[in-house]
């Protein structure tokens, strides 16, 4: 099982987390149209590779944050708060 | 002695018959011919198809055995069916709450039921019915309405009794944790031999003229004026004048490579097989509540499955986790097989699309077709999904039985939502 680092609340096993798919996308607005709409809530990167993505600790602190992971080997890079910017260094979490 | 056995009529194929099996009995079986050829790549084809899985092969096969097109290409980055045809639980369905899925899947099971005789190829495709197991009111309610929308589209479907159900699956325990209340039975539905799928289309594909290259990775394509003139490979430039690309969870990654996005999101979905038992369990068993299921192989494993990993991912792997949701259902369910020990585990990269049903139709790109998004239950397809994209890249249009599963349908919102009919990816 996944070891995941929850900012608040330390390393825990993925099994207390739920994904929440992929991180930084851009929100719809209610002027968006059609094509933007379909972007936001389908449309998906799909990385295979370095990604960043949302989880959610939910039978933790219940609360959100960003991670990045390697969908390949699936390890993850690093874990940061929601309303950060992707840390670039590579640091193991 | 080495003879050469009887080929068949119109193609260089050399059939499989008790005639042909006596012959080279005589030769000691030393005069089989391989099952297709290893051609390198020609500078240009009339189509090529990227993704060598029983999806791939079974369009290149349809495209020269009813469009005559023979000028294909199948390009495989790995080894044939080493992807999710090689990766599953083989259980084959028909029955689909909606229209479109109920056209869709019941046309693949009318073809897979004569494949056999149409690859002269034994896929061991076996009918040994299917149930899903409900085991509350809610359930009962939602298979009482899929069973009778099934039966409207002229697909067999019937619902069982627990008391039926313990007849046909003596090692049931109906009082489970969350007791058995009913079944929807598929009497058509059943199992078939995964491998024998992508070898037997691409024994027939090869034999009209197809051209399988394995170990070939498309690298990008050659995209101008919005138009797909051939794919870069690490074999070099393969021009072509049309492009599908039938990937499953790496065609995201294709689709980046030609600038385009998908509604779709790639997850590792498990599978395991037990120690060989005497036959015990002759039908294909599911359940979406607790979410397993099992069938029991010809060799007398018991195959099971359950639900894909909770995160996106291209490993090949999963998590320990996600067995544990999988065999503590099936220990509860069948406690006869507590002390079963697991052979071996497997995992392969699915592609789910938002609604959970396939995309089928051409991209942003002009000539460049995808067909993907089968997710968990792609196993059941090939046949039916080869047969219609094969007649739409043939005559540059989607079949109509296609036209709804096209990529326009998450821009105008006509989704075709079974995952949220079953409550589950199926």
């Amino acid at each position: 099982m996944l070891l995941i680092e929850c900012p608040w609340c330390g390393q825990c096993e993925q099994s207390e987390f739920h994904y929440g798919g992929e991180a930084h996308l851009t929100r719809a607005t209610p002027e968006s149209d059609n094509t933007e709409l379909t972007g936001f809530l389908f449309l998906r990167s799909n990385v295979r590779g370095d990604t960043a993505e949302r989880w959610f600790h939910a039978a933790g602190c219940r609360r959100w944050f960003n991670a990045r992971r390697n969908t390949v080997d699936d390890r993850f890079i690093c874990t940061y708060k929601p309303g950060q910017n992707a840390p670039q260094e590579t640091t193991d979490a | 002695m080495i003879l050469p056995a009887a080929k068949c009529g119109a193609c260089n194929m050399q059939r499989y018959s008790l005639f042909n099996l006596i012959r080279q009995s005589l030769g000691y079986h030393r005069g089989w011919q391989s099952n297709w050829r290893t051609p390198a790549p020609k500078d240009h084809y009339d189509i090529v198809i990227v993704g060598g899985g029983g999806h791939g092969l079974a369009t290149a096969y349809y495209l020269a055995k009813k469009h005559g097109i023979n000028r294909v290409a199948v390009i495989e980055k790995g080894w044939l069916g080493g992807g999710n045809t090689g990766r599953n639980t083989t259980i084959v369905r028909s029955n689909y709450l909606y229209d479109e899925s109920s056209a869709l899947f019941e046309h693949a099971m009318q073809l897979w039921e004569g494949l056999s005789q149409e690859l002269n190829y034994n896929v061991m495709f076996s009918q040994r019915g299917l149930m899903h197991l409900a085991h509350n009111e809610h359930d009962l309610h939602e298979i009482t309405r899929r069973c009778h929308a099934i039966r409207m589209n002229g697909i067999d479907s019937e619902l069982l009794t627990p008391r039926q159900i313990k007849q046909r699956v003596p090692m049931i325990n109906l009082n489970a944790r969350f007791p058995v209340l009913g079944a929807l039975y598929q009497g058509r539905a059943g199992t078939a031999r995964h491998d024998a799928v992508a070898w037997g289309y691409a024994r027939g594909a090869d034999a009209l003229g197809v051209d399988i290259i394995q170990n070939c990775e498309v690298l990008g394509f050659d995209i101008q004026n919005n138009e797909v003139r051939g794919v870069h490979t690490t074999q070099g430039l393969i021009r072509a004048d049309k492009v599908g690309c039938v990937a499953a969870g790496n065609s995201s990654v294709l689709a980046a490579k030609a600038g385009l996005k998908l509604p779709l999101e790639s997850a590792t979905l498990q599978a395991f097989v037990s120690e060989p038992l005497k036959p015990m369990l002759d039908s294909v068993v599911t359940s979406n509540t607790v979410h397993c299921y099992v069938s029991q192989s010809d060799k007398g494993e018991l195959v099971i499955g359950g639900s894909s990993d909770p995160y996106n991912s291209y490993s090949q792997r999963g998590g320990f986790d996600q067995i544990e949701h999988v065999v503590g259902p099936m220990v509860e369910l069948y406690p006869v097989i507590s002390r079963l020990k697991m052979m071996r585990q497997w995992g392969g990269t699915v592609d789910l699309a938002p609604d959970r049903s396939p995309i089928l139709g051409e991209s942003a790109v002009s000539n460049l077709y995808f067909n993907c998004g089968w997710g968990t239950g792609g196993f059941k397809a090939p046949p039916g999904s080869g047969d219609l994209f094969a007649d739409s890249l043939a005559n540059d249009r989607m079949h109509p039985i296609l036209q709804p599963f096209g990529l326009e349908r998450f821009t105008s919102g006509e989704l075709i939502d079974e995952g949220a009919a079953a409550g589950v990816a199926h």
